[in-house]
């Protein structure tokens, strides 16, 4: 047997000066050598491990082994025989806490690039033009109503329309893709590749009605008076923000509404779009999860002089993907490690102008298995700022709740869903992802769907709850 | 895309555009509104709801920058890329109360369902609208039909009460008994009618504007400050108490993109008109 490469193939992108001037995807994927290179590191172990760490159980040597023979066209129907959106996983999954993670080669080696294997066939796909429908089956008779066009609701849709349901999604924006599309920014996700898996759905039958606010429109209960079944897929849009003084000066945004304002409405496309956005020199982002790392870079494609990080842990705790900090940290975003703000503050006109910080240090672990950051007492410092993203999570959007009163919610204002089934406490109605978990995975929200899936075709036909 | 059923100035810079909708209608109620969005490249902008059936939905705007502008350049058979509502929450309607409306500006046509709703539900309706002049002043006719007294507020006197809101309301209030005032139309208007009313302590209802962008509760930008609390302006409003409001942090917000938006109105200018 050949030797084992110990370092996966690294992927060619952008050099970071280039890159931070423009919204255009940052690395370039692999060419087919490079992925057949990759591909062939895989071990094709018969008990595979990685297989286990994949929240809807792709078959992951099954497709690297198709990139291996060069034979790519059965390495993408293998991927989305689990997956509807390899293309999106491929991108945006944290792959080194799943399959890579527990590949064996792991052990000794850097894991097998399976992200980027399943990026490089997904976009081979896309390339070969539209991709062929599938033989659809005789129509059931049964319909499904699916809240929320982002991942776990495109995700259900496949599957039941696969097995021959009438599906329509409803989606409360402008456009279809959830947090795909208003959330994850150009650079890291082409929003064309979204499209392009949505009109694949389309033309698989599936019914999407845009601008669509379930819970306003039209409630659950009369959704259920035309459908058999309801999938909540809503995700977690509510923005959480830290309560402290001068949090609603001008300047001061969520997390959410600078990333929609950038990516949904095109912002840095300004004035040729409409939407406006603060374009900062000194921009601060509070948080250090995938969601801040996005803000940060979005701010400094936006022009920002200085745009750094507030994280109140260290770096081993960042919850961010490994390759989002890194790209972060190559463009030159200051990362201001155990910080907490406590107070903004602002100018004559109500704009914010300075950030007072705090110094933590590590403790003991709290709840999440996490050292808990501790205040110094004392270490207070003025800093100033022009532009403050607050992105320190997100919880479910009331709306349905608030207008279903059946449906049992969480302490935290999550809807309360099987694990095992996705059913919810009202029958018809299933839930999955984040209105679920509050601010998860993409890749975990597609593993509630693909669940969720199974169980309303089996109450679609057995009747059974 | 959503067909435009008809556009018309009623009055300078104040415009009634009717959207085709066969959703909208089944939850809306008086005090909600909808979010529109002129073209592919337009803003979201929230816009109050005046009347609505099986068809369609009625909206009334001032023509102000890039959005009102490209709505208010509208002819029936155009498109709108994006209308989406009924949103925020409806006007709790009181029963058997006298209530004074308030209106100005576009809050004249929004406050039509909102009276509408009061009077069913057996509340006596005092409408009073108010503008520069008379010319500015409309639909007295609609607003007729549901107001027990209909007072016209214009400052420089060329139809009923001459004067400012203030004024008028500082009269009438002394002179009648109101157990309530509920307002529609700008943030200045909303505020000076509020700050009126506080010191005579009469529960005082503002219909707020803030800056929106997917107005479902995600985005956060139109947060306000009522009553120590940040709550947003889409799900937890529009409608509130106006004498918990923090007008100076509200003011402040409206401005935001004060500067964008001259950038933004000129640009589409430039390249609408050469």
């Amino acid at each position: 047997m050949a030797k084992i490469e110990p370092k996966k193939t690294p992927m060619r992108e952008r050099a970071p000066k280039d890159r931070v001037k423009d919204f255009n995807e940052v690395p370039f994927g692999y060419s087919p050598e490079e992925a057949i290179n990759e591909a062939k590191r895989c071990l094709q172990c018969k008990r595979p491990t990685c297989v286990q760490g994949c929240p809807v159980e792709i078959d992951i040597p099954g497709f690297i082994k198709f990139i291996a023979e060069g034979d790519y066209m059965d390495s993408i129907k293998r991927l989305k025989e689990k997956n509807v959106l390899p293309a999106v996983c491929g991108r945006v999954c944290p792959q080194e806490d799943q399959c890579e993670k527990v590949c064996v080669l792991a052990k000794k080696f850097e894991p097998v690039a399976i992200g980027r294997l399943e990026r490089f066939a997904a976009d081979w796909e896309a390339r070969q033009g539209e991709s062929p429908i599938p033989q659809l089956p005789e129509p059931t008779g049964k319909r499904v109503a699916i809240i929320g066009a982002g991942p776990g609701g495109l995700t259900v849709a496949g599957d039941l329309s696969r097995l021959g349901h009438a599906v329509t999604i409803f989606e409360a924006l402008h456009k279809p893709g959830g947090v795909l599309v208003y959330g994850i920014p150009e650079f890291r996700l082409p929003k064309e590749i979204i499209y392009r898996e949505v009109d694949y759905l389309v033309r698989c039958g599936v019914e999407l009605k845009l601008d669509f606010v379930v819970g306003k429109t039209s409630t659950i209960d009369q959704l259920l008076e035309e459908f058999n079944a309801v999938y909540i897929g809503t995700g977690a849009g509510l923005p959480w923000f830290m309560n402290i003084p001068g949090e609603n000066l001008n300047g001061v945004y969520s997390a959410n509404e600078y990333l929609t304002r950038a990516n949904l409405m095109k912002a840095y496309l300004f004035p040729e779009y409409d939407t406006p956005i603060v374009r900062g020199k000194r921009v601060a982002v509070i948080g250090g999860g995938n969601v801040a790392m996005d803000c940060a870079r979005t701010a400094l494609r936006l022009g920002a002089d200085e745009v750094s990080i507030v994280y109140r842990r260290s770096r081993k705790e960042m919850p961010a993907r490994e390759e989002e900090i890194h790209h972060g940290e190559q463009e030159g975003i200051i990362f201001e490690y155990l910080t907490l703000p406590v107070k903004y503050l602002g100018d004559e006109n109500n704009w914010v102008t300075e950030m007072e910080c705090l110094r933590m240090e590590l403790g003991e672990p709290d709840a999440s298995g996490r050292r808990r950051p501790v205040p110094i007492e004392g270490s207070n410092y003025i800093t100033k700022v022009d532009t403050v993203v607050c992105a320190i999570g997100q919880s479910p959007n009331p709306l349905i709740p608030q207008t279903t009163p059946d449906l049992k919610i969480g302490k935290w204002g999550n809807i309360e869903a099987d694990d095992k089934t996705g059913k919810t406490s009202k029958k018809g109605c299933w839930a999955g992802g984040d209105v679920v978990r509050g601010g998860a995975t993409v890749i975990l929200a597609m593993g509630d769907a693909r669940i969720a899936a199974r169980s309303i075709d089996e109450y679609l036909r057995t009747g059974l709850w | 895309m959503y067909k435009v059923v008809k556009r018309e100035r009623i009055v300078p810079n104040i415009h009634l555009l009717v959207i085709e909708s066969d959703a909208i209608h089944t939850n809306a109620q008086a005090g909600e509104f909808v979010v529109v969005r002129a073209d592919e490249k337009g803003e979201r902008i929230p816009l109050n709801l005046v009347d609505w059936d099986e068809q369609s939905v009625s909206v009334v705007f001032m023509e102000i920058g890039t959005s009102t502008r490209k709505l208010a350049a509208l002819k029936a058979g155009d498109e709108v890329a994006t209308l989406v509502g009924p949103l925020g929450k409806p006007t709790e309607v009181p029963k058997d109360k006298s209530i004074l409306c308030v209106g100005g500006c576009y809050g004249i046509g929004a406050l039509l369902p909102v009276i509408r709703a009061f009077r069913q539900n057996g509340n006596r309706v005092v409408t009073a609208i108010e503008a520069r002049s008379e010319y500015l002043l409309y639909w007295q006719d609609k607003l007729k039909l549901y107001s027990d007294e209909l007072h016209e507020i214009t400052r420089d006197g060329t139809k009923g009460f001459k004067g400012h809101v203030n004024d008028f309301l500082v009269d009438h209030l002394k002179k009648n008994k109101i157990d309530m005032v509920y307002v529609q139309g700008c943030t200045y208007l909303t505020y000076l009618t509020s700050e009126t009313t506080r010191p005579l302590a009469i529960r005082t209802i503002v219909g707020l504007n803030p800056i929106m962008v997917d107005a479902t509760g995600m985005c956060g930008v139109c947060r306000v400050i009522v009553n120590g609390e940040t709550k947003f302006g889409c799900v937890d409003g529009p409608e509130f108490d106006g004498h918990q409001v923090d007008w100076a942090n509200l003011l402040s917000r409206r401005k935001i993109y004060l500067k964008e938006e001259v950038h933004s109105l000129s640009f589409y200018e430039c390249e609408t008109y050469g």
